[in-house]
């Protein structure tokens, strides 16, 4: 039988719901980050820039325009004969009902005939929600080194932190003897990363089991408290490099906005371990006599004639003379009018902004209707939006749908507020 | 399928001077992104020609790195598909093309396993977008042995172009290469629409004659004979055939109406992708009126200029009305004026490049100064 030494499962079937209307229509791996890319593309690139040629993706939440972008593959060299990308969606079973992805290990116990048709010796676990670049082949090579059983990337983090994460209590050659789940007192800064090397054969037998006992299984809930309760090899990877979980509004910005400092921490200016992404067309990027454009990065096809500061459009933005962007996240395809104001916003892909429209104005107060998803001063207009002339929104205010000026209280959107209209967008 | 497609891609051009030592016309970067064989190429597949040859002959390395994959203008598919032919040697010796009707006579085992009925053949040195579906359809029913794709320069100098006069049916009865003395304003875009099996029987006629050239051997010397008729384009159209067309062509899109005809509006213009990031603007960049590569990163001041993929621009460097090829590093308090640099161009701080609005100043690839 032909045989992949490794074979990655990324799971990409998460909402993110903490990224408020950015995830409405599409599952967090499918939004936009750093202008031109997906936050899938991380993962994606990372695999075959570490050679691991195979990969299962498991969508479950809003998979349409996940599929749409991964295709067959073609940008991450992911079209294969023997491999590839395989889109890994719930179905029904033979006999039984289908169910869906209950839990991360639920999700690959469900797909077990998939990994065994390419019956490899490893199977790296990654998810689809961070931005960071990572070699799996050298973790690969410390799996075997140590002669692991399970492999789990670490990131060390500042101790009062730790209590965010789950946390890996290891000796001094990094076994892992304990994990911890956002402990009130951690006892160390190990912190998961999410991304997990494990012996197949082992995780094959140790899915089943846990599946008799947890209908749910998850791998920080069950599958390694079961390894660790039989005392099977547990290693701590530990990386060092950029590593960001953008779960928030506010990591959201700030993670895009890492990207356009003088020297950002994250480069992706490098030639090698290059992010491949999708573009369906890349025409050249266009400044006009009279644009201004200072500490931002502007993608291809984007043709600007106004000011652009500390922010980053994606392909195909449009912004008119006379307008300023500041401090904001312009996704692709949008089209903001002249004479406008736009600061501190996250405004998503396709959405037409009219003349005049001032974003981002007045008194920092946390949206009534979901005060912990805005609550740091950014605005958010949502994907396919369409804002008309004049009208002032304020901050931690959100829209979404095609709003007209009789929508708006006296052409105005007060901070805190949210606008959002029914039906289809 | 109604057509093959042929692209003539061997072409040299000693009037783009050091900018085509390193690479074959067809090959020359155009527009920040691409190169100037995406045209003619995205136009075969937009017009749903599937299946389509390259024909490389002069420096061939720099096409072929480039087209190293079909699948970025969707050529994959396996009906059809996109063939390179360069010159090769058989056991009868043998041979450079000796001409451009002689490299496709070479390459004929293309032409007789196809079963089109129609060839359309096209240069790939041509900025334009054509749907080539329209010039067969007009082929069809004008009952053209050939069809000759045309264009009315309007009192432009044409006499380095293929000019040609049509009568008032649209027949071709006059055409000269370079005249010294223009007869007409209307010129050959090098784009021709022919019955397949006639070009075989022609070919076939020709080369043992020691005719090899397409133009001169076939349109030329046949316009009396065939019925050859001038299928008469407008829109943008322009030719890669002196450093001074080159350097236009780069500052034509600067201009909004070509950008949006040629880049916005589909179908559109597709090229090999390089997997670039954003451009990034830092803190000191002055950019106006110019089009910036993604991958490249500006510190200085840009304007009026036409910057390719991951071009870096140092502080206080000023680039104006100047072409910057790919890879190319602009150190500190650098002056660039009316030049075009090649590929790879790396400038240390200070340095000065100043040429005329006459005469682009050009610098060679992998220049280190």
């Amino acid at each position: 039988m032909r045989k992949k030494e490794m074979m990655a499962m990324l799971l990409a079937g998460g909402q993110g719901s903490r990224l408020g209307v950015l995830t409405k229509n599409k599952a967090k791996p499918a939004v936009s980050f750093g202008g031109k890319y997906r936050i899938i593309d991380f993962p994606m690139s990372n695999c075959i820039n570490s050679g691991v040629d195979t990969v299962g993706v498991l969508t479950q939440y809003q998979p349409l325009q996940l599929n749409r972008h991964i295709g067959t593959g073609i940008p991450w060299d992911l079209d294969r004969r023997y491999g590839g990308v395989t889109i890994l969606a719930p179905h029904v079973k033979e006999g039984e009902e289908g169910y869906w992805y209950s839990g991360t290990a639920n999700a690959i116990y469900q797909n077990i005939h998939f990994i065994d048709t390419y019956n490899p010796t490893y199977v790296l676990i990654i998810s689809g929600d961070h931005i960071y670049k990572m070699n799996y082949d050298a973790m690969l090579d410390f799996h075997k080194k140590n002669g692991s059983d399970a492999t789990i990337a670490v990131l060390e983090v500042p101790l009062e932190e730790a209590c965010r994460f789950g946390i890996m209590n290891a000796d001094e050659d990094d076994r892992i003897y304990e994990f911890e789940e956002k402990p009130e007192n951690p006892k160390s800064n190990l912190a998961s990363m999410g991304i997990y090397i494990f012996t197949w054969e082992m995780l094959r037998n140790a899915l089943l089991e846990a599946h008799e006992r947890h209908h749910d299984t998850d791998f920080g809930k069950h599958v390694i408290p079961m390894y660790l309760e039989f005392n099977k090899n547990i290693y701590a990877y530990r990386f060092s490099g950029y590593w960001k979980d953008v779960g928030t509004i506010e990591s959201y910005w700030k993670a895009n906005m890492d990207l356009i400092q003088t020297i950002p921490e994250f480069n992706l200016y490098e030639d090698f371990a290059k992010i491949y992404t999708s573009s369906e067309h890349q025409p050249p990027q266009y400044t006009g006599p009279f644009a201004d454009i200072k500490v931002s990065l502007v993608s291809e096809g984007c043709e600007v004639y106004g000011a652009v500061y500390n922010s980053i459009l994606g392909p195909d933005v449009k912004v008119a003379a006379g307008t300023v962007v500041r401090d904001s996240i312009i996704m692709e395809g949008c089209v903001i009018g002249e004479n406008c104001v736009i600061e501190r916003a996250i405004i998503d892909e396709n959405c037409e902004i009219g003349r005049d429209v001032h974003i981002g104005v007045g008194e920092n107060i946390p949206n009534r209707l979901k005060p912990h998803i805005y609550d740091t001063g950014i605005t958010v207009i949502g994907e396919g939006s369409v804002v008309p002339d004049g009208v002032v929104i304020g901050k931690n205010a959100v829209v979404h749908g095609i709003t007209e000026c009789g929508d708006y209280d006296n052409m105005r959107l007060e901070s805190g507020e949210t606008l959002e209209m029914t039906g289809e967008v | 399928m109604r057509a093959v497609g042929i692209i003539l891609a061997g072409g040299q051009n000693a009037k783009l001077k050091e900018l085509t030592q390193v690479r074959a016309t067809s090959a020359m970067p155009i527009g920040s992104s691409y190169r100037a064989i995406d045209f003619s190429l995205s136009n075969m597949a937009n017009s749903g020609i599937s299946k389509v040859a390259i024909i490389t002959q002069y420096n061939s390395r720099s096409l072929h790195d480039h087209l190293n994959s079909s699948k970025w203008w969707g050529f994959g598919d396996k009906i059809g598909g996109m063939f390179v032919f360069s010159p090769f040697l058989t056991q009868s010796g043998n041979s450079w093309f000796r001409g451009t009707a002689d490299s496709i006579y070479q390459n004929m085992a293309f032409l007789k396993r196809s079963n089109e009925p129609y060839v359309l053949i096209a240069s790939g040195d041509c900025i334009y977008k054509m749907d080539y579906n329209t010039i067969i359809e007009y082929h069809m029913q004008k009952n053209a042995d050939i069809t000759v794709v045309c264009k009315d320069m309007k009192g432009m100098d044409v006499r380095n172009f293929g000019v040609v006069e049509l009568d008032g049916e649209g027949r071709v009865v006059e055409f000269e290469e370079k005249p010294l003395e223009a007869f007409s304003d209307t010129i050959s875009l090098g784009i021709y629409v022919i019955r397949r099996e006639l070009l075989i029987e022609l070919l076939e006629t020709i080369i043992p004659e020691g005719r090899y050239d397409f133009v001169r051997d076939i349109v030329v010397r046949y316009r009396k004979k065939l019925n050859i008729m001038g299928f008469i384009c407008d829109g943008y159209w322009a030719s890669v055939n002196s450093v001074e067309s080159y350097y236009n062509i780069n500052m034509d899109f600067l201009r909004s109406d070509i950008r949006n005809s040629l880049f916005f509006q589909e179908p559109y213009i597709e090229t090999k992708n390089k997997d670039e990031p954003p451009a990034k603007y830092n803190s000191n960049s002055q950019v106006k009126n110019s089009l910036i590569g993604s991958g490249s990163i500006i510190d200085g001041i840009v304007e009026n200029s036409v910057l390719f993929r991951r071009v870096r621009i140092g502080e206080k460097a000023i680039v104006r009305d100047s072409i910057i090829m790919e890879g190319c590093e602009i150190g500190y308090g650098c002056i660039i004026e009316n030049a075009i640099l090649d590929k790879d161009v790396l400038l240390t701080a200070n340095q000065v490049i100043r040429g005329s609005g006459d005469e682009p100043f050009i610098v060679k690839k992998n220049s280190a100064l």
